[in-house]
Formats: C-alpha cells, sequence, structure tokens
C-alpha cells in the first residue's frame, strides 16, 4: 500500500474553549495524499491549522478532541473515526514542538524503549531497535543519561528516536526544530534525512523555516484560514519569496535574492551558497578565482 | 550614574558541578539594544537569569544600577529588570489578560490607578484590548506570546530581556512583537534579545554578544559578529546563509557584511555595471 496518508475532504471544527463561544472552524475541506517515502512540509500562518491537521493525521482529533469532524482520514488503510489514537500509533510516531511536553522516562533508553515495550517486543530484538534509533539521531552516548539534564536539541533528538524505534509507517513532526540552536536544527535535519534513507517512511513536517522545508521536504502544502492554498513540489514553492511571505513565512534568503536579480533580468537561480558563490563570480567575470565559502 | 548593568569576573557552577559560566565580564547601558547569541548549553540563560537575581554568582559580581543582585531580592530587581521567559505558558497564570498585566505592578505596590493605566496602555499597544477578560491560557500561541510580553512591560523594566520571542510566531506576528520591542527600546530601555534567529539579530539589535562555553567571545556590531566566521566556528556555530555568501565574494569588490539580500543584489548590480 503505497498510500500512507489519505485525507479526503476533510472538515473538522474544535468544540468552543469557554462555554456559550461559537465553535471554532480548523480545517474547511482539506484532501492530500502522502506516500511511502516521501516528505510533505506543511506551511502557513499562526492558526491556519496546520498543528490540528497533525492530530487530525495521528486520530487525536476527534478522538480526543470532540468537535464537528466532516470528511476522511485513512492513514495505513485504517479510517480515523473507526481507530483509536492508541491502535493507530502501531503505524504513527510524533513529535512535538516542545520535547519536554513528551519526555517523561529516567533514562534516554528507557524513553526510546517505551513504545517498544509496549508492544510487547523481545528484550534482545528491544536493545537492537533501541541503539539503531539513537544511531540514527547521533545520540548513542547518551544512553544511560536522565533526559532532564540534556540541552534543547538533544531532548528532541531523543524525542525523535522514541517515535522512530517502532518503525512507524508514519512519522508526524509539529515544529520539530522551533526550540534549537542552529546547530540542533542541522542535527535534527541530519537525523531526519537519515531517516528517510534508512527507512521508507512518509513524514509530514510543520514548519515555518523554509531551509528545513528544502532541506527535506519533497513537497510543501501551504494552508491559509484552514484551507490548502497550495500544494507544490517544495522547489518550486520556496523559491517563490512572494507566494511565502503571503503565507507569513520568511523566504530563504537566496530565494529573496534571485527574485530579486530576476526582476532586474538576471536570470539565476541559485540554490546553494556554493552555487550563488560560483553564480557572483561569473556575473562579475572572476570565474575561476576560487574562494572556498 | 552607574552603568545598568556592571558585570564582573562572574562564575557560577550548578550544584551538580556544572561550570555555566566561567568569567564574564559586560556593561549594559541604558538605551542599549544587545542580542545575546551562542550555541545551546554556551551560557545564555543562566548569565540573564543573574541580572534579576533569579541566579545569584558563585564569585565575582552583578551590580544592577549599582546595587549588588546578591544584596538585592529578586522582586527589588524586578522594578528594572523585566524578564520574558521564551515559552509564555511559564508565566501566564491569571483568569484573565487584564489580571495577567495587572499582576506585575500591582505586585510593584503601584497605585490602583497607576496599575490601570498601564494596562490599559499595554492592551492597546499590544492590541488586546479586545480581549481584556479573556482567560489567557485559552489564547493562540501568538496572543499568548503578546499577552506574556505586555505583562512584563506593565512593569516597566528598564532592562527586559527576551528569550526567543519570535518562537512560535509567523513572519507577520513576529514583525508584530518585535516592532513593540522597538518602540519600547526607543523609549530609552534597554533590550536584551537572547536568540538563534540570526535574521532577528540582524534586523533588530545594535550590538551583538557571542557567548560559547560560559565565556564572552565577541562583542560588537551584528554585522561584524555574523560575518565573524572563525568566531562562529569556535563557538560552534555556523555563519547564516547570506554572511556565508557575503565572506566568500568579499574578495571580489562587494562590500563585505551584508547580511540582506536585497543590499548584496543591489550592491552585485552596481559593481556588475561599474566593471561593464
Amino acid at each position: 500500500m503505497d498510500r500512507i496518508v489519505l485525507v479526503e475532504n476533510l472538515n473538522y471544527s474544535y468544540p468552543p474553549l469557554v462555554p456559550g463561544d461559537p465553535v471554532v472552524d480548523a480545517l474547511q475541506g482539506i484532501s492530500l495524499t502522502v506516500r511511502r517515502g516521501e516528505t510533505l512540509a506543511v506551511m502557513g500562518p499562526s492558526g491556519a491549522g496546520k498543528s490540528t491537521l497533525c492530530l487530525a493525521l495521528c486520530a487525536v482529533v476527534p478522538h480526543s478532541t470532540g468537535g464537528v469532524f466532516g470528511g476522511r482520514v485513512t492513514i495505513c488503510g485504517q479510517d480515523t473515526r473507526t481507530t483509536t489514537p492508541a491502535h493507530l500509533s502501531a503505524c504513527v510516531g510524533v513529535v512535538f514542538q516542545d520535547p519536554e511536553s513528551q519526555l517523561f522516562s529516567a533514562t534516554v533508553e528507557d524513553e526510546v524503549a517505551f513504545g517498544l515495550e509496549s508492544q510487547g517486543m523481545l528484550r534482545d530484538d528491544m536493545r537492537q531497535r533501541v541503539d539503531w534509533a539513537l544511531g540514527l539521531v547521533g545520540m548513542s552516548d547518551h544512553r544511560l543519561r536522565s533526559p532532564v539534564v540534556l540541552s534543547g536539541g538533544q531532548k528532541q533528538r531523543i524525542a525523535i528516536a522514541a517515535a522512530i524505534a517502532t518503525r512507524p509507517d508514519l512519522l508526524i513532526l509539529d515544529e520539530p526544530t522551533a526550540s534549537l540552536d542552529p546547530a540542533g536544527a542541522l542535527e535534527v535535519v541530519q537525523a531526519l534525512e537519515g531517516l528517510r534513507h534508512e527507512t521508507d517512511c512518509a513524514q509530514v513536517v510543520v514548519t515555518q523555516d523554509a531551509e528545513l522545508a528544502a532541506a527535506l521536504a519533497d513537497r510543501v502544502l501551504l494552508l491559509d484560514g484552514g484551507r490548502v492554498t497550495h500544494d507544490l513540489p517544495a522547489h518550486e514553492a520556496l523559491r517563490s519569496p512572494g507566494l511565502l511571505t503571503e503565507h507569513a513565512l520568511f523566504p530563504p534568503p537566496l530565494a529573496v535574492l534571485n527574485a530579486y536579480l530576476q526582476a532586474r533580468s538576471l536570470p539565476v537561480d541559485w540554490r546553494t551558497v556554493d552555487e550563488a558563490v560560483a553564480g557572483v563570480r561569473r556575473l562579475l567575470g572572476a570565474e575561476g578565482t576560487c574562494r572556498r565559502s | 550614574m552607574p552603568p545598568l548593568i556592571a558585570i564582573e569576573n562572574l562564575h557560577h557552577s550548578f550544584a551538580d558541578g556544572w561550570d555555566a559560566l566561567n568569567g564574564v565580564t559586560l556593561r549594559i547601558d541604558a538605551g542599549e539594544y544587545t542580542a545575546l547569541i551562542g550555541p545551546n548549553g554556551s551560557g545564555k540563560t543562566t548569565l540573564a537569569k543573574h541580572l534579576n537575581g533569579l541566579l545569584k554568582p558563585t564569585s565575582g559580581q552583578v551590580l544592577v544600577n549599582g546595587t549588588d543582585t546578591r544584596e538585592a531580592s529578586v522582586s527589588a530587581l524586578a522594578r528594572l529588570v523585566g524578564y520574558c521567559f521564551q515559552n509564555p505558558d511559564h508565566q501566564i497564570f491569571c483568569a484573565s489578560v487584564r489580571e495577567e498585566l495587572a499582576f506585575g505592578p500591582t505586585a510593584l505596590d503601584l497605585s490602583p490607578g497607576e496599575v490601570t493605566e498601564r494596562v490599559e496602555a499595554e492592551l492597546a499597544a499590544f492590541g488586546l484590548a479586545g480581549l481584556r477578560e479573556r482567560p489567557p491560557a485559552v489564547l493562540p500561541p501568538g496572543l499568548r506570546r503578546r499577552v506574556a510580553l505586555a505583562s512584563v512591560l506593565t512593569t516597566r523594566p528598564r532592562l527586559l530581556i527576551l528569550d526567543e520571542p519570535g518562537v512560535g510566531l509567523d513572519a507577520r506576528e513576529q514583525a508584530d512583537v518585535f516592532a513593540r520591542i522597538a518602540a519600547y527600546n526607543e523609549a530609552g530601555n534597554a533590550v536584551l534579545l537572547i536568540s538563534h534567529d540570526m535574521g532577528a539579530v540582524s534586523r533588530y539589535s545594535r550590538r551583538c554578544l557571542l557567548m560559547a562555553a560560559g565565556q564572552l567571545v565577541a562583542d560588537g556590531p551584528p554585522n561584524r559578529i555574523l560575518c565573524d566566521a572563525g568566531a562562529l566556528a569556535d563557538a560552534g556555530m555556523q555563519p547564516p546563509t547570506m554572511s556565508r555568501l557575503s565572506l566568500a565574494t568579499s574578495d571580489l569588490g562587494l562590500p563585505p557584511l551584508m547580511l540582506s539580500p536585497e543590499e548584496y543584489g543591489r550592491a552585485l548590480l552596481r559593481l556588475r555595471e561599474e566593471r561593464s
């Protein structure tokens, strides 16, 4: 089965948070698919429905939230209206924005083993799987430490290791690097890239970071006001500064530079700093006079 | 007048033996807009928590407006230094937005009239007036961030410390929040911005401090620090995209230290025209 995520005309409203308030329309007419091995970046302004969509993909919406749910979400062939989040967790891993909200074990290895233990995995298999997951996120040397004392970036990598240890078909990440420093964010991106090579897990990544989306995503889904406004190949979405700005996103600096020069009749399309350095040298007639970036 | 903040050879060791600060000396004057950058674990938050007395020096000295923080209570320091945490949920606890904003100035023993005046001023400045009786905990993240910041500003701190004020906000919300911070700074108050967001640091601050392993390793204008590949690499950080491009092409006659893509594009076109 190739289609891991199938969302058909999903409409969802939260129940009012304060009694007497009207219901809050969060998602309207959402349709999308994510295939095995594919990474979808979900982007858009605050309140666009990005996190609600994540919750719908792991069946927390509507099972734990109530509210008004219409349309259909099918994850790994299972309709979320009749599958509980606990049941779905066998094939879906979730990493939230704030790792503090999901780490609770006394040691790193217990944290990563938790999902496997719940599945009743044998001890030796479990040890191997924990090794594999910690290796993927570069945290093998920290097995016996308490997650509490780790840095934010390390905590998030443990949360990812715990989510992938069960080898889910779908990994959902809601702003996985928002609270990390650039070095920590890069480690997480590398871990997720490694995961794409090691498994054919589908990934849905909510992010405001266009550079992260460029590094990870095959496609970008732009949301605004609970609706899908664009569903584009990543390179196309990410080289349109206007489109990103319209969705309250910071465009990647090179995309802004490309657009600035394109608007002045220079047909450049630099994707990396190295490409830009070479391109600038060409434009100034200084090819070959190479200096490292 | 004493400097707003004067730190002398500050060391801080935590109970588990971790030496978080290893000899920091720093002065911050009234009205500065300073960014504090550095990798996770470099001591940024530990340093900031010394400025309002949440942490006291293991050795060395921190003077806030001339007063040694070891001899001042946190509540006395709160009159001078306001701290806005990275996660607004760590500081929001009142039943309504209005009470949240009133909490600080009330605790500072201001008259009810003065409290109301400040609360109304910040409600208006942050566009929160229509939400004054709402419970802040149920507001969306962008509004919770504004409530948290507004509730610190009602104490009118001479130094406003902001830990990642843009995290979790979209570009429009960030622009709103940073505009309010800039206005507060322009009124003569100092701002200390702790952030990993090099874009925000280069757009808004006028001085940049780089921390590594519990020490200040660089101090200067943001474009100079963010284009100092050596200092950043030593601190375990990568220069942002535009400073990497700017550095790698600085031998071609382009002005150095350009962090804005438009500025870079303009300079490139100008140089190209001159050469043709």
